[in-house]
């Protein structure tokens, strides 16, 4: 089972530009592949074309060798699990109801949910620590609890990929952490998770690999410690960074303020990961 | 663990007693011994009034009624707005300028009159559509609503004009009919609409799951499942088809479709395949009971039933309108 991009373009009608230009990428069962890069860089175009709810105009999407077209919606569901950016519900569902919507695609428009359901919600709350959430609606809950109310419900019916758009859009450190934590324990059970971000610190210490995308273009790509380097991450956002490294060897990317020269030394400028040589 | 198991029974309970009430009550009042007897006995001495005027009236207005609660929940599931209604979105407008056409143009009664009706009920739908996402490149409801009401003027301008060089037996029984009520309704009339009605609602339910998710948004319907051009196209159809057939069988009768719905989630919950069935009890008795005040508080006139169910309605469009602005 693998996700697989090859030199997908898209061009929305009208657009100066294309919205992505010969991109490719894929993604494995027990891979964490994160996509970052500035606003506007096509990284949600991306995910959008890779769950074939975009239809690239060159370049193609596969999943599991068929072009994900070919795929019809509920097998594609039963597969691959999403969290879209933005999402508002326009009515008050339970939590329960909200997460056992994530069975549907394998329950159909008939069969009633069993018990094998009800206990994979109460398994994927568990998982995602908002166990216990059921009766609650979900206009209760705060924006860190939401988020993992719609991961348990990506996660309810068992899916081998797992795609996110910015999870952690609005979450204080501690609710990010434990969102990235969880991801990185579905990872190592074998699940590929490709998320999108722009938490560079966070897909420095948590992705296998990583996809730098700007203006629609691939930058770069490979793992964070050969993309992230200063004079890259410099030049895609605009903005002079440092780039140190932690004590696992990941980088640390520090954007320095307005006129700051870095000391000789104090910050590596280079890709070369001295943090783990000392 | 469903909100809805303790709700259908009450409400179709409730649906009994709104059919016997209407039964009971009209331009001349009968005791419920007397239905018994009339039900019972075809020679007794009111089974004419009940058994071929006021029992199809009571029913056909029971069909009517929850028919277009239903059309308007679906709608609201798929636009994700409370405010969405087959009337404010123009397809009763729609309806009835295709049923005013097929009667102008001589067409003979009743299937042909349904189907004009559904063709222009479909056609306001795709011009509403249109409207909307030219307007703005995402589907805004308020938009939504705006063109909605602007082609349900449009529709409403075109059928005046119609009628206005139309002969004087045709305007006036047409305008009659546009009033929107039960007076003409027979028991040929009631099986005309249970046919036609019975498909889009079966559909509908059908869809009940898929509804759900197109209310959480169409990308995130899309990751859980659902086909959602198909799924939106499907809807539409039902409800212009429902739509369609209560102004062929009624004329046009407002706000059910926003009343109902509304009435209901907190009560069912919004899940579709309780709501639904839900709301179709609950619009049938609301419309059964709008029509006995109808024929009712002017006796032994009538006022147009549309009138009723707009006194009610109105004020409930007005709060969600502020709610939904807020």
């Amino acid at each position: 089972m693998i996700l697989q991009a090859a030199a997908v373009g898209v061009r929305y009608r009208g657009a100066e530009r294309p919205a992505l230009a010969d991109v490719s990428l894929a993604v494995a069962p027990g891979e964490f592949v994160a996509v970052a890069g500035p606003n506007g860089s096509g990284k949600t175009t991306l995910l959008q074309v890779l769950l074939g709810l975009v239809h690239p105009d060159a370049g193609t999407v596969t999943l599991d060798g068929r072009a994900i077209g070919e795929w019809n919606r509920r097998a594609l569901a039963e597969v691959i699990g999403a969290l879209p950016q933005r999402e508002e519900p326009a009515f008050p569902l339970t939590v329960r109801e909200a997460v056992l919507m994530g069975r549907w695609a394998r329950l159909g428009p008939i069969a009633p949910a069993g018990p094998a359901d009800e206990a994979a919600v109460v398994e994927a709350l568990a998982r995602c620590d908002v166990a216990g959430f059921e009766r609650r609606t979900l206009d209760t809950l705060s924006g860190g609890e939401w988020q993992r109310v719609r991961l348990a419900r990506a996660l309810v019916a068992s899916p081998r990929l797992l795609l996110l758009d910015e999870p952690t859009a609005a979450l204080d450190v501690g609710h990010e952490m434990e969102l990235f934590e969880l991801l990185a324990a579905l990872v190592a059970s074998g699940i590929g998770v490709l998320v999108i971000t722009h938490q560079l610190h966070l897909v420095a210490r948590y992705a296998h690999r990583v996809l730098l995308l700007d203006r629609g273009c691939a930058v770069s790509a490979g793992p964070p410690a050969a993309v992230f380097t200063a004079e890259t991450v410099s030049r895609v956002f605009g903005w002079p960074v440092g780039v140190m490294r932690w004590t696992d060897g990941s980088p640390l990317i520090v954007p320095l303020r307005q006129g700051e020269v870095l000391p000789p030394g104090a910050l590596s400028s280079t890709s070369s990961p001295q943090g783990s040589s000392s | 663990m469903t909100r809805y198991r303790f709700a259908l029974p009450i409400l179709g309970i409730g649906a009994i007693l709104a059919l016997l009430i209407a039964l009971v009550f009209g331009a001349v009042p009968l005791t419920p011994a007397a239905i018994v007897a009339a039900l019972g006995d075809a020679a007794s001495p009111h089974a004419a009034i009940i058994r071929d005027l006021r029992f199809p009236r009571v029913i056909l207005a029971f069909l009517v009624g929850g028919s277009l609660a239903v059309a308007g929940a679906a709608l609201q599931a798929m636009l994700r707005n409370p405010l969405a209604e087959p009337w404010l979105l123009g397809l009763s407008g729609g309806a009835s300028l295709g049923a005013v056409i097929a009667v102008v143009a001589g067409f003979p009664a009743g299937w042909s009159v349904a189907a004009c009706a559904t063709i222009g009920a479909l056609a306001a739908a795709v011009l509403v559509y249109r409207i909307s996402v030219v307007a703005g490149r995402r589907l805004d409801p308020r938009i939504l609503l705006l063109a909605g009401v602007v082609v349900g003027a449009f529709a409403s301008a075109v059928t005046t004009a119609l009628l206005a060089v139309s002969d004087p037996f045709t305007f006036y029984s047409a305008t009659i009919w546009l009033f929107g009520g039960f007076g003409r309704a027979s028991w040929s009339a009631t099986w005309h609409f249970a046919a036609v009605a019975a498909v889009p609602l079966l559909l509908l339910w059908w869809l009940a799951r898929a509804l759900d998710l197109l209310a959480l948004g169409e990308t995130t319907a899309a990751t859980l499942g659902i086909d959602v051009d198909r799924t939106r196209r499907l809807v539409v159809v039902a409800a212009s088809v429902l739509t369609a057939a209560t102004v062929a069988a009624a004329g046009v009768i407002g706000f059910v479709g926003l009343v109902v719905p509304h009435a209901l989630r907190p009560i069912v919950g919004p899940l579709h395949r309780g709501l639904l069935p839900a709301v179709f009890l609950a619009g049938g008795a609301f419309t059964v009971l709008a029509d006995m005040a109808a024929r009712t508080i002017v006796r032994p006139a009538e006022l147009p039933v549309g009138v009723i169910t707009a006194i009610v309605g109105v004020p409930i469009f007005a709060v969600l309108l502020r709610r939904t602005a807020a």
